[in-house]
């Protein structure tokens, strides 16, 4: 059974129309990679998936996006969707506080308070996102003093700790080193054991190496959505092998 | 010949620059100069906590002044900060783009209003308020803290909001995505990133209403005594040099520029902090 | 199709009725902020109400008598008063100012003392500043209360504000106009006067509009240094009250207080008109960048 479900979803930025009738189901505990050139609407999809397009002025959407079967814009509470849909952001963006209070803050936005079950869910989602080791002599100290890749990881670490079932990343490596990227790569591959991965990313072989299906974006529309491997392989349509062969760019 | 009037115009510039440095520290000589004397002849400790200030017997104990300024600055700034920092929250995060810039100009009009006309208004309107209310005098300190708290009003929402406005939108974001409500985002994440530069507004707003002097001549009441509370008359250090300049005489007058003196001792040290608040929000936001 | 992504009013409602904390917090953004401009308005209006009624055509009398008690000398000294602090304080701003952007090197010990000097001055406040003026202009150059004593003072606290907003539009003149200018082979003089300096003027401009608000404003700074005569001055080393002085001696005195309320209606007016202008300015600056 599918966890997210889009269906007809159309969406206009004023009058520009950036997405164009969206048909997507995404299959629980997978990654599901977006891919295609900038400015294909890969992003913006993503960003409609936990109502982040809903701050944009002049965003218009319509059609229907279903979460375990309830409709995301219809009778959900918008808070409660971003707790169940997290999301990571394509720039680290940590809090200016300390490590503690980063991860904490999401956790205490939904009611925990007591310190002993604060400290467990912390350690827990710093090792679930494999950076526990490298910050846990450091708890209290500021976030903004870890490097890039390490708030990454740590931005995924907050996103963990309210327990979404699913995982938006919109180019999560996109602002990172090499080793940074690979590591966030093994990461996300751990995680798909427990949470729903959307990822989208400009780096094909991201797409290949770690996503279970991919969709293929461009000027708004979903050219092709399959198995990763089905996709890359025997691409079924002409503009889809035209992209992943390179004649895009 | 060119070269010459290039050299010449330099050196104009230059001393031009030097106006200000050449202001501060005249300002400081002419104080100091006609202020520390009465000072050392009235002793520093009779002078800056004598509780007694009757010219009429040569006692000159400006004590209930420092702590009428300080206590008009307090009571202005519980009224003002919390009042200022949630309307420059709305102005950063609440409102509608289309009467946006109507707020914008109303609270540069309130800042633009002379003093006089605050004191003027406070006159007529809380000071009778007040006589109603509480069967007192109307002239007193609650009147002056309400009418500050008025005036430092703009100086807090301008100098906050834009600090609000300078903290990156991926921390309301990031906050928002983890399933903050915009409120939470707000108040947990944004505001404490903008805190230095929000300080540095209140600071200025207590420099703006120690400094302040029409506005509470008008309302305070001026009792040269220590301070009895709210609903009693007070009298500020500025207050003091204005109310008795006019007629005091030798020690008299030279008491009143040792008062500007005091009070300009506050003020550098307000300014101190302002400065280093804003170099701290500086350095923060890179 | 209508957009399923427009949060309506009951959805928000009920998002707020879960969330007790955020719904306190909404209620004290909106009663702050409803504060601010109810005492806004409330002020104005005031003002307005009592003041328009009074303004008759007595307040406007040539010369000032205890019965017509005029503001019009009070006007004329306001004009003339912003016009001479102007005279004295533009030239010297905008030179200094100047010297910070386009002479002066980097990181100087200089540059650092004047900025430093720069933001005392704009911190001290009014009255202060007029018993220096009292002490220096009035007692030790001996000008006595006088137009020029007040002028003065005004002249070094509006300083500050004149040479910062000059300041930034020079700095908001982009280099390659300087370039230009100089690889037609002109000075770097000529460069300042005929290139930079016209490009500057209407941010400078800005910072003219503030400093005649704050002339126009000002009482404490004058008291003692220009002095509360109600009358025209015949030359520049006598003693005139303006609008603002007027003001409060009106009301001290309690004896006028419907003129009082008058003069208020005049200042708000040139307070109104001086935000409208310079609304204009910035207006045209923003277009232009």
């Amino acid at each position: 059974m599918s966890k997210l479900k889009v269906e007809n979803l159309d969406l206009y930025y004023g009058d520009f129309k950036a997405l164009k009738d969206i048909n997507i189901e995404v299959s629980e505990k997978e990654i599901t990679a977006f891919i295609g050139p900038s400015g294909c609407g890969k992003s913006t999809l993503l960003k409609s998936l936990n109502r982040m397009n809903d701050l944009v002025e002049g965003c218009k959407i319509t059609g229907t996006v279903t979460l375990d079967g309830e409709d995301i814009y219809k009778s959900m509470d918008i808070n409660l969707l971003r707790k169940r849909v997290g999301m990571v952001f394509q720039k680290p963006n940590p809090f200016p506080m300390s490590i503690y209070d980063n991860i904490a803050f999401g956790p205490r936005t939904h009611g925990i308070r007591n310190k002993g079950k604060l400290d467990d869910i912390i350690e827990k989602s710093l090792r679930d996102a494999a950076i526990w080791d490298e910050v846990k002599d450091r708890l209290k100290k500021s976030a903004l003093g870890l490097s890039g890749g390490q708030q990454q990881r740590l931005c995924i670490a907050r996103a963990l700790a309210v327990e979404p079932e699913v995982l938006l990343m919109d180019e999560p490596t996109s602002a990172l080193d090499p080793i940074s990227t690979s590591k966030i790569e093994d990461l996300a591959v751990k995680l798909k054991d427990d949470y729903t991965i959307i990822m989208v990313t400009h780096n094909m072989q991201q797409a290949a190496r770690i996503s279970d299906r991919t969709a293929f974006f461009l000027l708004g529309e979903v050219v092709e959505y399959n198995d990763t491997e089905t996709l890359f392989s025997m691409p079924s349509d002409k503009r889809t092998e035209d992209y992943i062969t390179g004649r895009f760019g | 010949m060119n070269n010459y009037k290039e050299k010449l115009m330099q050196f104009v510039f230059f001393i031009a620059a030097g106006t200000s440095v050449l202001a501060v520290a005249l300002i400081c000589i002419f104080l100091f100069a006609n202020g520390l004397p009465a000072i050392g002849k009235i002793g520093v400790f009779e002078f800056l906590l004598g509780q007694k200030w009757k010219p009429s017997n040569n006692i000159y104990g400006i004590f209930p002044m420092i702590l009428g300024s300080i206590y008009v600055t307090a009571g202005a700034i519980m009224i003002g900060v919390p009042i200022g920092i949630f309307t420059s929250v709305f102005m950063a995060k609440y409102c509608p783009k289309v009467i946006y810039p109507f707020l914008k100009s109303a609270i540069e009009l309130l800042a633009g209003i002379p003093s006089v006309v605050y004191g003027f208004f406070g006159l007529m309107v809380f000071v009778p308020l007040i006589r109603e209310i509480f069967h007192v005098r109307g002239t007193t300190m609650l009147a002056a803290c309400v009418l500050l708290a008025i005036m430092i009003l703009p100086t807090i929402i301008g100098v906050s909001e834009s600090a609000i406005r300078t903290v990156p939108k991926e921390y309301y974001e990031g906050a928002l995505a983890l399933g903050a409500t915009h409120e939470r985002s707000i108040f947990r994440v944004v505001l404490p990133a903008a805190k230095s530069g929000i300080m540095a507004g209140v600071v200025l707003g207590i420099g703006r209403a120690v400094g302040e002097t029409m506005a509470v001549i008008m309302v305070a009441g001026n009792q040269p005594r220590m301070p009895q509370g709210l609903l009693k008359g007070v009298r500020t250090m500025t207050a003091n040099i204005v109310i008795e300049m006019g007629y005091a005489a030798q020690l008299h007058r030279e008491a009143l520029i040792a008062t500007g003196v005091v009070l300009f001792i506050f003020i550098l040290i307000i300014n101190l902090s302002v400065s280093a608040l804003n170099r701290r929000f500086e350095n923060g936001s890179n | 199709m209508e957009a399923i992504n427009k949060q309506r009013i009951k959805e928000r409602i009920k998002g707020y009725l879960k969330n007790p904390w955020s719904l306190m917090i909404l209620i004290f953004v909106i009663l702050a902020t409803l504060i601010t401009f109810t005492a806004l308005v409330l002020l104005v209006g005031y003002i307005l109400i009592k003041g328009v009624p009074n303004l008759t055509l007595d307040l406007f009398s040539l010369h000032y008598t205890s019965e017509n008690v005029s503001l019009f000398p009070a006007l004329i000294n306001t004009i003339s008063m912003t016009f001479v602090s102007l005279i004295i304080a533009v030239p010297f701003g905008i030179f200094s100012a100047i010297y910070l952007v386009e002479y002066s090197k980097r990181g100087s010990r200089f540059v650092s003392i004047i900025r430093i000097t720069a933001e005392t001055l704009s911190g001290i406040p009014s009255i202060v500043y007029g018993l220096f003026g009292y002490l220096f202009f009035v007692t030790a150059l001996k000008w006595r209360y006088s137009m020029l004593a007040g002028a003065f003072t005004l002249a070094i606290m509006i300083l500050p504000l004149i040479m910062r907003t000059t300041e930034e539009a020079l700095k908001s003149v982009p280099d390659s106009y300087r370039e230009g200018s100089f690889g037609l082979g002109a000075g770097k003089l000529r460069t300042v006067f005929k290139v930079v300096l016209p490009t500057a003027i209407p941010g400078i401009l800005a910072g003219v509009i503030l400093s005649i608000g704050r002339i126009v404003g000002e009482t404490a700074a004058l008291i003692y240094t220009a002095g509360t005569i109600a009358t025209v001055p015949k030359t520049i080393m006598d003693s005139g009250r303006t609008l603002s002085v007027h003001m409060y001696e009106l009301s001290r005195e309690g004896l006028f207080m419907n003129q009082a309320y008058a003069t208020a209606v005049i200042l708000l007016i040139i307070v109104l008109l001086i935000n409208w202008v310079s609304g204009m300015v910035v207006k045209r600056l923003t277009k232009i960048k």
